[in-house]
């Protein structure tokens, strides 16, 4: 039976974290692999976000190892990388959808130059191929091309959930790290952006790792599953085996107190 | 008999409800059976005797409390499914074992021609040859299964459970595995549809699947049924199985 590819495209190991006397992770492990939507599920303050934030470099565990598989060298700890390769990676092979957009867009430039930012930080200069990418992207995200040269600010909540997708898959990153992507919008909107989702790591073969409360999210779009709690990872396993045959009693309480996940 | 697709060793199956004082229920003890290439296992046993959950713990969508359920590749390679890593339970499931309950999860926006070609393009790729050949095929099951050609470009939440019943056949069954897991897939179907479906499995069966299907319409399983298991050998702690 075909199982492809031999290394994860991340490995983590041991992470902690404290913010004073606090623990906000603890012992954190797991390893994700090529074409994986792995789910981050856990209440308000159980860690997800701190785990993202130091999955994706934007905040220095106390210990333990990130490891990304980089093209040539193999997995590479990226917090023994230089402050600019880590950069470099950070707009090239992964993508950062934010739960807010305006953390995640420029809102006083144009939906265009959003998207086609990216490009240019890796050296595309041609005004002309940038403009018509960046085009080519709003339409695969179902934004009218007609607005490329309107500010996000003058979009809806959903409008600019989608640019800031548009703005992240442009440079055909490896893995797309996302904070609550779907958290505050209208349920029709939210729909149509977790299908462009699914349909977009499916036919571009992603790896993405989604932080989420809304376990109907994580059955719609992930593979599998962690549940976090007070910082340690309690239970992990394939989606519907944890929505379905919960084992840790703290998953059987997230589980049993939402309305058909 | 043929080499066996499937082996449970010792399977015990408890549900331990930890917010109900620890409760525990146990459904399933000491299962022991094969089945192989070209059968059709036709589990028997009233109405909570575990045969859904016995089907979910061969789908590894519960996980087992005792025992060892193996699939066996046609090249003896076998696969442990109560120790399988995740990505090894993907990819079985994407390529070799298929669960057909009557059920259909609907996703959003998603059309009735694209939601059945949608596993083919698991091996196909995602190009655009491959989507037109997947979405012929699709054509060929939403016909035989009887739903309407007007109805293939909606997204299905808006269809009658019948129809989405039949549209999850559909998508469940349109790539050939080796293992397929029955759960009433034809439950509240008219007779006419029943029919096509008993004739989607046996073809199934006469391609060298595996089958193992629960049926509450007797003659249907009386149809399909190339052995039976009783149930109740499973329950009491003390009954050993076959």
């Amino acid at each position: 039976m075909p199982v492809d590819t031999q290394s994860p495209i991340l490995r983590v190991t041991g992470l902690n974290k404290s913010y004073g006397e606090r623990a906000a992770l603890i012992d954190a492990s797991f390893e994700l692999w090529p074409g994986e939507v792995l789910a981050i599920v856990g209440e308000s303050g159980s860690g997800k976000t701190t785990l993202l934030n130091a999955l994706a470099a934007r905040d220095k565990p106390d210990s333990g190892s990130v490891e990304f598989h980089i093209k040539d060298s193999g997995l590479t700890d990226i917090f023994k990388m230089t402050e600019a390769q880590r950069r470099l990676l950070a707009r090239t092979d992964w993508g950062f959808v934010h739960q807010n957009s305006a953390d995640g867009l420029r809102m006083e430039v144009s939906a265009g130059a959003n998207v086609g930012e990216r490009l240019m930080a890796l050296g595309q200069r041609h005004y002309g191929k940038i403009r018509a990418t960046a085009c080519d992207w709003l339409a695969r995200v179902e934004i009218d091309p007609a607005r490329i040269d309107d500010l996000p600010r003058h979009f809806s909540g959903g409008m600019r959930q989608r640019l800031q997708i548009a703005r992240n898959l442009v440079t055909q990153p490896r893995l797309v790290f996302m904070d609550e992507p779907t958290s505050g919008l209208d349920v029709s909107v939210q729909a149509k952006l977790l299908d462009l989702l699914r349909q977009l790591t499916q036919h571009l073969g992603l790896a993405s790792i989604i932080v989420t409360h809304d376990l109907a999210v994580a059955r719609l779009l992930a593979h599998r599953m962690i549940v976090m709690r007070r910082g340690c990872i309690v239970e992990t396993g394939l989606t519907d085996q944890l929505l379905d045959d919960p084992q840790h009693p703290y998953t059987q309480l997230l589980v049993s107190s939402v309305l058909q996940p | 008999m043929s080499t066996p697709v499937l082996r449970l060793t010792n399977v015990g199956k408890e549900f331990t409800l930890h917010h109900q004082h620890g409760l525990k229920l146990p459904v399933l003890n000491d299962v022991n059976f094969e089945v192989a290439s070209g059968e059709c296992v036709v589990l028997d046993g009233a109405s909570g005797m575990g045969k859904s959950t016995l089907l979910k713990l061969i789908y590894a969508n519960y996980r087992v409390s005792a025992g060892s359920i193996q699939y066996i590749e046609k090249t003896g390679e076998s696969l442990e499914l109560t120790t399988a890593s995740a990505r090894e339970l993907i990819s079985l499931r994407r390529h070799r074992v298929g669960y057909v309950s009557q059920f259909l999860r609907v996703i959003p926006r998603i059309s009735t021609l694209d939601l059945v070609a949608e596993p083919l393009l698991a091996e196909l790729g995602h190009d655009e040859q491959a989507i037109k050949q997947a979405r012929e095929q699709a054509c060929v099951w939403l016909t035989r299964l009887r739903i309407p050609e007007r109805l293939w470009g909606l997204a299905p939440a808006t269809f009658s459970g019948g129809e989405q019943q039949r549209v999850n056949i559909a998508r469940s069954m349109i790539k050939p595995r080796s293992l397929l897991l029955l759960d009433e897939p034809t439950a509240s179907l008219d007779p006419q549809n029943t029919q096509t479906v008993v004739t989607l499995i046996h073809e199934a069966i006469a391609a060298g699947a595996a089958a193992i299907g629960i049926f509450h319409d007797q003659a249907v399983g009386n149809q399909l049924a190339t052995r039976r298991i009783d149930m109740t050998h499973f329950r009491s702690i003390t009954c050993a199985a076959q």
